[in-house]
């Protein structure tokens, strides 16, 4: 379980996030949902510490992860796995070297061990014969997809997907969203997905968060989310007048 | 301008801090140092062979031209000005602000693009210290095969103005070889070496600092491999002028 506390982090004065208060529950797709530039990123980032709040906690099981030195946040770090907007493969290294990578920086493992571990993740996001070709030679959904096998190769415990369905294709993104789900089940991990793509919260969202401009507004689930009656998040919902449209029929038809 | 200056070396200072940190896994980082040796130093091995050459050929050529027409300075002079000129300053100085220019911006642009494309947060969130992990093996392999380079770079340019002398007749072959050794002192030697190393350190610490820390896109990769090459080239002359002094005088 992961708990965000009471988090503030401003850039040059300029506040872009206000007292964000979040539980992230183990065993359930925990997604973060606003429109570009709310402050989505910069949240994940505090959570991950790749940037550094001004105020409050982001505690991991309980630990406080800002209060901890290099060393202790480097043993929470090991049970982190993040699936990044552009995947993030490293350019010089094969798909195969790049899911063997953590294996092989923070493992004892022999040499065969990490690879059939390697291979083994690669086969379980459905990446075959493809160990050998550099990043920049298979699609952005494979790229996708390798990058998930990267992040589950030490078998975390906690996966932050940053816009995972982002540049890809309406079927393709659903192949990703289930698998996310697929492997959040298998491994309890606690998810958290950031996204703004309505497809996904819909498929996969268990528990959402709605962030507008730097505030935790509103929380629910996914069936909660079609007819809530927070104006900012209809407005990101709905955000076309034929989408008002529907909105406004799926009112009569529940209320008819 | 000051300001702006005092803080880049304050953050230049903290990332050389992060860098020499304990590696995570000394086994990579072994491997590591052999591959960027072979990319940032054998690789650069050709364009040194051939800068060295010339370097050495027109050095004769100039010193040849200088002194042909007088008779109190002795023909091996040539052999002895190419010599010195090499190992003292062509081989150290300028084959260092050529590998600031070839070596600097490859790093500069790999680390800024790595930065970009998001490869070094991967790093970070693996719980990967990137800067050691990305700059430390850089650093070693150009501090280790650097000066090799130099010191086949004076041999290469001793041997691009026997050539001349050869192709030219200016002088024979035992003038020019007895030019090459006259009061030679291992010293000179050893003082190319040392600044070599010193350079080496500079090209690859700003321009990992440069690449390291981009932000923004492609554009700004590119303005950061320039500053690479521009920044350290200058500390390199500069550094050449105190080093010399500190040494020679």
């Amino acid at each position: 379980m992961i708990e965000v506390k009471n988090l503030y982090k401003s850039f040059n004065g300029v506040e872009v996030l206000k007292d964000i208060n979040i539980t992230f529950h183990q065993g359930k797709i925990n997604m973060i949902i606003g429109q570009s530039g709310s402050g989505k990123s910069v949240l994940t980032k505090c959570m991950v510490g790749l940037y550094e709040p001004d105020e409050g906690q982001v505690l991991y099981d309980g630990v406080d992860f800002h209060s901890l030195d290099f060393e202790g946040k480097k043993e929470i770090r090991k049970k982190m796995g993040m699936l990044f907007q552009a995947s993030a493969l490293f350019d010089s290294q094969t798909v195969l070297e790049n899911v063997m990578f953590p294996l092989k920086m923070f493992t004892e493992d022999k040499k065969n061990e990490i690879r059939d571990r390697a291979l083994f993740c690669l086969e379980r996001v459905n990446i075959t014969g493809k160990d050998n070709l550099y990043p920049s030679e298979i699609s952005g959904g494979m790229q996708k997809r390798v990058a998930i096998a990267r992040a589950i190769a030490m078998k975390p415990q906690f996966l932050f997907c940053d816009e995972p369905n982002s540049g890809l294709d309406p079927r393709t993104s659903i192949l990703i969203d289930n698998l996310i789900k697929d492997l959040t089940e298998e491994y309890n991990m606690t998810t958290i997905v950031i996204t703004h793509d309505m497809n996904s919260v819909i498929e996969i969202g268990e528990s959402i968060t709605f962030i507008y401009q730097g505030e935790s507004i509103w929380k629910g689930d996914k069936k909660d989310i079609l007819v809530s009656d927070v104006k900012e998040l209809n407005d990101f919902v709905y955000p076309s007048d034929f989408m008002k449209e529907v909105k406004a029929n799926l009112g009569k038809g529940l209320n008819g | 301008m000051i300001q702006s200056f005092f803080k880049s070396s304050g953050e230049y200072f903290l990332l050389l801090t992060k860098v020499f940190r304990r590696p995570e896994n000394y086994k990579i980082y072994r491997q590591r140092i052999v591959d960027e040796i072979d990319i940032l130093g054998v690789k650069s091995l050709g364009i040194v062979a051939l800068l060295s050459v010339f370097m050495g050929a027109v050095v004769t050529l100039q010193t040849a031209s200088n002194i042909w027409d007088n008779p109190l300075i002795p023909k091996y002079t040539i052999g002895f000005t190419t010599r010195q000129s090499m190992i003292l300053e062509f081989s150290p100085t300028i084959i260092s602000l050529i590998l600031a220019g070839k070596v600097g911006s490859v790093i500069a642009s790999e680390l800024g693009t790595m930065r970009v494309t998001q490869q070094i947060d991967a790093l970070e969130i693996m719980g990967i210290n990137s800067a050691s992990y990305l700059i430390l093996p850089k650093i070693l392999a150009s501090v280790i095969i650097n000066p090799f380079l130099v010191v086949i770079s004076m041999f290469v340019g001793i041997l691009g103005g026997w050539l001349v002398v050869v192709g030219t007749g200016l002088v024979t072959t035992y003038d020019y070889i007895d030019g090459c050794q006259i009061d030679f002192r291992s010293f000179f030697v050893f003082y190319a070496v040392f600044k070599t190393i010193v350079f080496s350190f500079v090209i690859t610490t700003i321009a990992s600092f440069q690449g390291y820390f981009v932000n923004g896109g492609s554009l700004e990769v590119g303005q950061a491999s320039t500053r690479a090459v521009t920044y350290s080239s200058v500390v390199i002359l500069v550094l050449n002028y105190i080093i010399t002094q500190i040494m020679l005088i």
